[in-house]
């Protein structure tokens, strides 16, 4: 904070000779991800619109969908000392809780995973970091989102 | 110490007997200091100033760059709130320095002065606004009529219809909206509340042709939908725009457009 740092650190090996000059300047501080001339790139069309509008639509339903399971699950009927093989083979076995569970992993998955395509492009600086970190997440949603599914549709309650 | 008043004065700035007390109080300007010929890094300058508190942050700074340090560089022109150039970032909030009266920033406390945020710093508070003007030009801020020939009236427009898009004619291109704005500060590609504020202003502008293309830009990758409705950009307008409101109009534009 005090005023004598300003020149310490523009001050090279040699005693008093300064590393930047008016001819060696330092490198600018330059912001992330600089708009330029070619920056708007190739439209994608609607795609970020119905984005947003589904993130706030499935939001809606998130709400009833997760709270509701939270109470059936941890609240009622004797909360989580009641869970088990059997409690969940006696709830899949009505279609209607596997309408929910299944509504509940789409939505969930495509939400969470919209919502973290907004905070890696927020994020992610480097072209590469921002393909990687995405096609991680794209990976692990599909993978998920089948898995879910599969186990929904094939659940055999006389597994042994 | 330089008016004329304080001069008749002693050394220590007491008053003459019979005058008021000195109106003048003793302020810590610690302002951010970067020069890429002497240093790669960005530091902390403290400067003690004498100032009347009903003075303003950009006349504390003309003291230290007239009688102090002409090394302190910074922008400013009109110094009256006009012109935009003065927008920096005071006590971490983006305002202008020729609006900000030093009484009202807590002068007990340093006052801390660095650029805005998000654009490469050139000098000192000087950043270089060319990104955030690129954005201003990628929007179309002109009238944009279909006629070939020259108007031979004026193009009449009733009361209500001018009223639609009072708000966003206010701004003075300052960009303390879009500096001050998260999503910018991570992403520069995003168009930023400038940027929908002065297309917003003909989008909704009963004369204007161009609308459907204007909202054609913003409904890209890098137009409205990155909008997280954070509200800085309302609290750092000088000119008092809704700047959040005009964004999440364009938004409703696009989808009542669409479905
Ligand atoms: C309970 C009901 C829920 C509601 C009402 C809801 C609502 C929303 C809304 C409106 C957004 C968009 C925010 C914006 O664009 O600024 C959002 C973002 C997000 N949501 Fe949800 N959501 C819910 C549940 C969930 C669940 C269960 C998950 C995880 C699977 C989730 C993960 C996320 C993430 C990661 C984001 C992005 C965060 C961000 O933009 O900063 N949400 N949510
Ligand atoms: S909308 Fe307000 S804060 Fe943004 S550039 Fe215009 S005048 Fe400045
Ligand atoms: S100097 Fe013109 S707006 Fe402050």
């Amino acid at each position: 904070m005090s005023t004598t740092e300003t020149t310490a650190s523009g001050v090279g090996p040699v005693e008093g000779a300064p590393v930047y000059t008016v001819d060696n300047p330092a490198p600018l501080i330059e912001a992330p991800r600089k708009r330029t001339k070619k920056s708007p790139k190739s439209t994608r069309g609607n795609f970020e619109l119905a984005a947003w509008l589904f993130m706030r639509l499935s939001g809606i339903v998130l709400v009833v969908l997760v709270l509701g399971h939270l109470l059936i699950q941890l609240v009622l009927d004797g909360g989580v000392s009641k869970i088990g093989f059997a409690f969940v083979a006696g709830r899949w076995a009505s279609p209607f809780w596997q309408v929910w569970d299944l509504l509940m992993l789409w939505l969930a998955m495509l939400h969470g995973a919209n919502g973290l395509r907004t905070i890696i492009n927020d994020y992610a600086e480097r072209p590469n970091s921002r393909l990687w970190l995405k096609g991680l997440l794209y990976t692990a949603t599909v993978f998920t989102i089948l898995l879910g599914t599969l186990v929904i549709f094939t659940f055999d309650p006389n597994i042994r | 110490m330089a008016t004329p008043v304080l001069d008749k004065a002693d050394a220590a700035g007491q008053p003459e007997p019979g005058f008021a007390d000195s109106p003048y109080i003793t302020v810590t300007f610690r302002v951010r200091r970067f020069n890429p010929e002497v240093a790669a890094e960005a530091t902390w300058e403290d400067f003690q100033l004498e100032i009347d508190p009903k003075e303003r942050v950009l006349d504390g700074l003309h003291k230290i760059k007239w009688d102090v340090d002409g090394t302190l560089t910074f922008r400013r022109s009109c110094a009256h709130g006009i012109c935009g150039s003065d927008a920096m970032r005071i006590n971490g909030k983006n305002r202008l320095a020729c609006k900000t009266l030093i009484k009202d920033i807590n002068p007990e406390k340093p006052i801390t002065i660095e650029p805005i945020k998000g654009l490469t710093v050139l000098k000192d508070l000087v950043v270089d606004m060319e990104p955030f003007f690129q954005a201003y030009r990628d929007v179309m801020p002109f009238l944009v009529v279909k006629e070939t020939n020259e108007p031979t009236r004026e193009r009449y427009q009733s009361p209500e219809d001018r009223e639609r898009f009072d708000d966003t004619t206010k701004c003075i291109l300052c960009a303390a909206c879009t500096s001050s704005c998260p999503v910018f500060w991570n992403d520069g590609q995003y168009f930023g509340p400038a940027a929908i504020v002065n297309a917003h202003r003909f989008i909704f502008d009963s004369r204007d042709e161009a609308g459907e293309q204007r909202l054609e830009i913003l409904n890209d990758r890098d137009g409205v939908w990155r909008c997280r409705t954070t509200f800085n950009c309302t609290d750092a307008c000088p000119r008092g725009i809704e700047v959040t409101k005009a964004i999440q109009e364009v938004k409703r534009a696009l989808i009542t457009r669409r479905y």
